[in-house]
């Protein structure tokens, strides 16, 4: 494990470069666009600014003072927030990790049951339709099914806010939720069908295995044998998709904050990115990259756990 | 019974009155990075501060300059203004201000010449973050009269010397502290970001009450106001950065209505204006958003003043207006809108006019080639690059009409679109477009081109890429204009002079002008007394006028 570890903190090292390089490497800076959105800026405030703001400096100093503060526990001020990154970046991760986390448990609570269903009967009529559904899953993009919903759930049948994460004023839990349901719905549906694939294709391939077939010749019972033996291992697969996704949680769901103006991490970082507010951009990506790094070494506990062969080998 | 009461009823219930409304909520497309009036330059900012800061003074929806803060505005006639020769024999300006007597800051504390003087002092110094620092470097000197009177002492006399629109107000008893003990420091301790809703720090009708970060920001009435009384108790500006999510909000009710400042595109309200015109207002506003086409005046076709002329002589666009807009952008003549009073209504119009576009070209040696596209004698096709905005939907059809319309006079367009941060960061201010570039300028009324046209502003290596004059254009004819229009005091004068800039534009077409932008208010009927202006002063600046009725 304590291999792993230093392994994940030269992982970020690294890309901490690559990112900063990158965003470096990119034509034009912060004050490149303050010129073209005002005419009032003259070329003497340009040079004033890119000094003040350290632009007229090379990528690899700006990278090296960046790296010196962070080594300090200062992840630098956001420029285009105003406000020291940490700051800036708090209330965006827990947005994002609100409405990802809830996404994914309503999307796996109903792509566990799904996979299952699906895979008792391979090529069956529940199968069939169970396919259907995960196809449509999959297919159809998330802007557009956020876009529907709103169109039908705020605007048409005006039951639920068509964005934000609450109501001015109101904030309360029961609007906090009301605002949670058609951004979380969306971003469920979205992955719902890839998850229930996922979960099919394992059930049935445990299906075969000897394991089920003594559990058979012992008497279990056909939902013992499902619930119990067949579903342990059939979830092997799926936690490496839930460690995947977690990287994802604080980073991956841009289209849906966009679509229902819920001010999140995805947005944060590609404002970030775009603005060229160099420290809340590498913060933000290293932040991803770091749980990316986590939710693997995560789903290594988690295999050990639902399988203890893993862990011995 | 019932059939005969329920007409009644219904008609009752239609002809009702609107109900008087607490809460206004608008919906805008940015979140304001900082709330500093100083700091940064940015739209979304300037447009949530309109309800709570006001400025010495401003321009009207008529682009007229008035006072919003000061009592009268200083001019040569009545006074206020007087000319100073400084050292070297070159004139100033000396111009009296004096504060309304009304005006405090939303904690009571009235607003003082202390706040001007410590304003100008933090836009003054180089590193407070002050993006635009021209006017601050202009005050050589502040001469306090009392708590409510001041004269600044400007060191060149120009005809706008009485706008002080960008000396917005800092309260020096709260940010004071903050600037005096690091002014390097200033632009991150700043009490607009670390406690923005502390009332001190607001003058206007409103004062923020809450920032949600990314999200929304809340106003509500400055109890402190002396001036007329706002209807709205509580005012939410929410951010909403997809249009398409905007409409929504606006339809089910999220907002109820969309800034036209920072609202939706032109094209996205015409349609909007088909599908719910019954239920909502669509305004839209000429502004002086210039949109036109920069040329490369480097490259060696476009060096050419017949290719220019006929390129414009080849674009329909009253037509392009007409079907795309609904007629709602203004063709321009030149970098001049028809609402800025030096607009020369007399001088010649470009109008579409193919046969002549095509001639120019055989005088310059294109004639007709190989699939219609037309060559030089060295047999170089006439291929034109355009660069513009990628995802800026007007933009993307309006490139395809022209690249249409000039295909049936022999010339071919190709088109390519970047990130606005490449095409504004790199393409355009290094002037790596080979040919042209489609964008707009946006400024005030009467605002003196002298950074986009005049020959010292041509960005390259030797000046650090500064200056916005991207075509190359160097004219010593238009040099001398912009110079002398800058310092015209007679208003005859330098209409006159303003005329002469139209005509040597429009002569030389150092870029092709194409439309003045619009701006596209959605507002709920029942909302009156909001009157767009068109220009960088924002319609809050007058929203103690906007009712629910």
């Amino acid at each position: 494990m304590t291999a792993r570890l230093v392994h994940s903190v030269l992982v970020l090292a690294v890309m901490s470069f690559v990112v900063y390089g990158l965003m470096g490497l990119m034509p034009g800076d912060p004050i490149d666009l303050m010129i073209a959105a005002d005419p009032r800026l003259t070329p003497d405030d340009a040079l004033r600014l890119k000094a003040l703001y350290g632009l007229d400096r090379p990528w690899t100093e700006r990278w090296l003072r960046w790296l010196g503060q962070f080594v300090q526990g200062e992840l630098g001020y956001s420029r285009l927030y105003a406000r020291p990154v940490g700051e800036a970046m708090l209330p965006a991760l827990g947005n994002s990790a609100l409405l990802m986390l809830s996404a994914m448990a309503l999307s796996l609570s109903l792509a566990i049951p799904l996979g299952i269903v699906a895979s008792l009967k391979p090529h069956g009529m529940l199968d069939r339709l169970v396919n259907l559904l995960a196809f449509a899953s999959v297919s159809v993009p998330v802007f557009w099914l956020g876009l529907m919903l709103i169109v039908v759930f705020a605007v048409s049948l005006g039951w639920l806010p068509a964005g934000g994460v609450a109501d001015v004023g109101d904030g309360g839990l029961g609007d906090r939720l009301r605002h949670m349901v058609l951004p979380v719905s969306a971003l469920a549906l979205a992955g719902l069908g890839q998850a229930a694939r996922h979960m099919r294709a394992a059930m049935i391939n445990e299906a075969g295995a000897d394991y089920m077939r003594t559990a058979r010749a012992k008497g279990c019972g056909p939902a013992r044998m499902v619930l119990v033996h067949q579903l342990r291992n059939a979830l092997l697969p799926i936690t490496t998709i839930i460690a995947l996704e977690f990287g994802g949680l604080f980073s991956g769901a841009l289209i849906t904050e966009t679509v229902f103006a819920w001010p999140g991490m995805g947005r944060l970082i590609y404002e970030a990115v775009m603005g060229n507010d160099f420290n809340l951009a590498l913060s933000g990506l290293l932040l991803a990259t770091a749980m990316t790094l986590m939710g693997s070494i995560l789903a290594d506990i988690a295999y050990g756990r639902l399988d203890p062969r893993t862990s011995r080998t | 019974m019932f059939k005969r009461l329920a007409p009644l009823v219904l008609s009752l219930l239609f002809a009702a009155p609107a109900l008087a409304k607490d809460e206004l909520a608008i919906g805008i497309t940015q979140f304001p990075a900082t709330l500093n009036p100083s700091i940064e330059s940015m739209l979304a900012k300037t447009y949530v501060l309109a309800f709570a800061q006001r400025p010495i003074t401003a321009y009207d929806a008529s682009w007229q300059l008035i006072c919003l803060l000061c009592e009268t505005l200083p001019s040569m006639e009545n006074g206020l203004a007087k000319v100073e020769s400084l050292p070297g024999g070159k004139k100033g300006i000396a111009a009296t201000y004096t504060l309304r007597a009304d005006s405090r800051w939303a904690d009571g504390k009235p607003v003082t010449s202390d706040d001007v003087v410590f304003s100008w002092e933090v836009g003054r110094h180089p590193q407070s973050g002050v993006a635009a620092a021209e006017l601050f470097r202009r005050i050589t000197r502040i001469e306090v009269k009392d708590a409510r009177s001041f004269t600044l002492h400007v060191d060149k006399l120009t005809f706008d010397y009485n706008a002080i629109n960008d000396l917005r107000l800092l309260p020096a008893h709260i940010e004071g502290p903050r600037f005096k003990s690091a002014p390097a420091e200033y632009r991150n301790r700043t009490a607009y970001d670390q406690d923005s809703t502390n009332p001190g720090l607001y003058n206007g009708p409103y004062r923020i009450t809450a920032v949600v970060q990314g999200s929304h920001v809340v106003l509500e009435p400055n109890s402190h106001w002396g001036g007329a009384k706002p209807a709205f108790k509580r005012i939410v500006i929410k951010a909403i950065e997809n249009t398409a999510s905007l409409e929504a909000n606006l339809l089910s009710g999220g907002v109820d209505m969309i800034a036209g400042e920072l609202g939706l595109p032109l094209e996205q309200a015409i349609a909007f204006e088909k599908r719910h015109g019954a239920r909502f207002n669509v305004v839209t506003k000429p502004s002086l958003t210039y949109e036109h086409l920069d040329l490369n005046l480097g490259s060696p076709i476009l060096a050419d003043l017949k290719v220019r002329r006929a390129l414009l002589l080849g674009l329909d666009r009253e037509t392009m207006s007409r079907q795309l807009f609904e007629g709602r952008q203004i063709v321009a003549e030149s970098l001049v809108p028809p609402l800025d009073w030096v607009y020369a209504a007399d001088l010649p119009k470009a109008s579409f006019d193919p046969v002549r576009a095509a001639s120019l070209l055989d005088e310059a040696g294109w004639k007709p080639g190989p699939g219609g596209i037309r060559v030089n004698a060295k047999g170089e096709r006439l291929a034109l690059d355009l660069v513009t905005t990628a995802g800026n939907r007007s933009r993307e059809m309006v490139a395809q009409v022209m690249q249409s319309q000039w295909k049936k006079i022999g010339v071919e367009l190709r088109l390519k679109t970047e990130p606005p941060r490449i095409l504004f960061g790199d393409t355009v201010t290094r002037r790596k477009f080979p040919h042209m570039a489609l964008f707009a300028w946006y400024s005030a009324p009467e605002s003196v081109p002298r950074s986009s046209l005049h020959s010292a502003m041509v960005p390259n290596a030797a000046n650090n890429w500064s200056g916005q004059n991207y075509t190359g254009y160097a004219s010593p004819a238009m040099d001398r204009l912009i110079d002398s229009v800058e310092v015209e005091l007679d208003k005859d004068k330098r209409k006159a002079l303003w005329r002469e800039i139209q005509a040597l534009y429009a002569a030389d077409l150092p870029a092709l002008p194409l439309f003045f932008k619009s701006d596209s208010f959605i507002l709920p009927k029942a909302l009156k007394g909001l009157v767009p202006t068109g220009h960088q002063d924002p319609s809050p600046y007058w929203v103690e006028n906007w009712r629910w009725e």
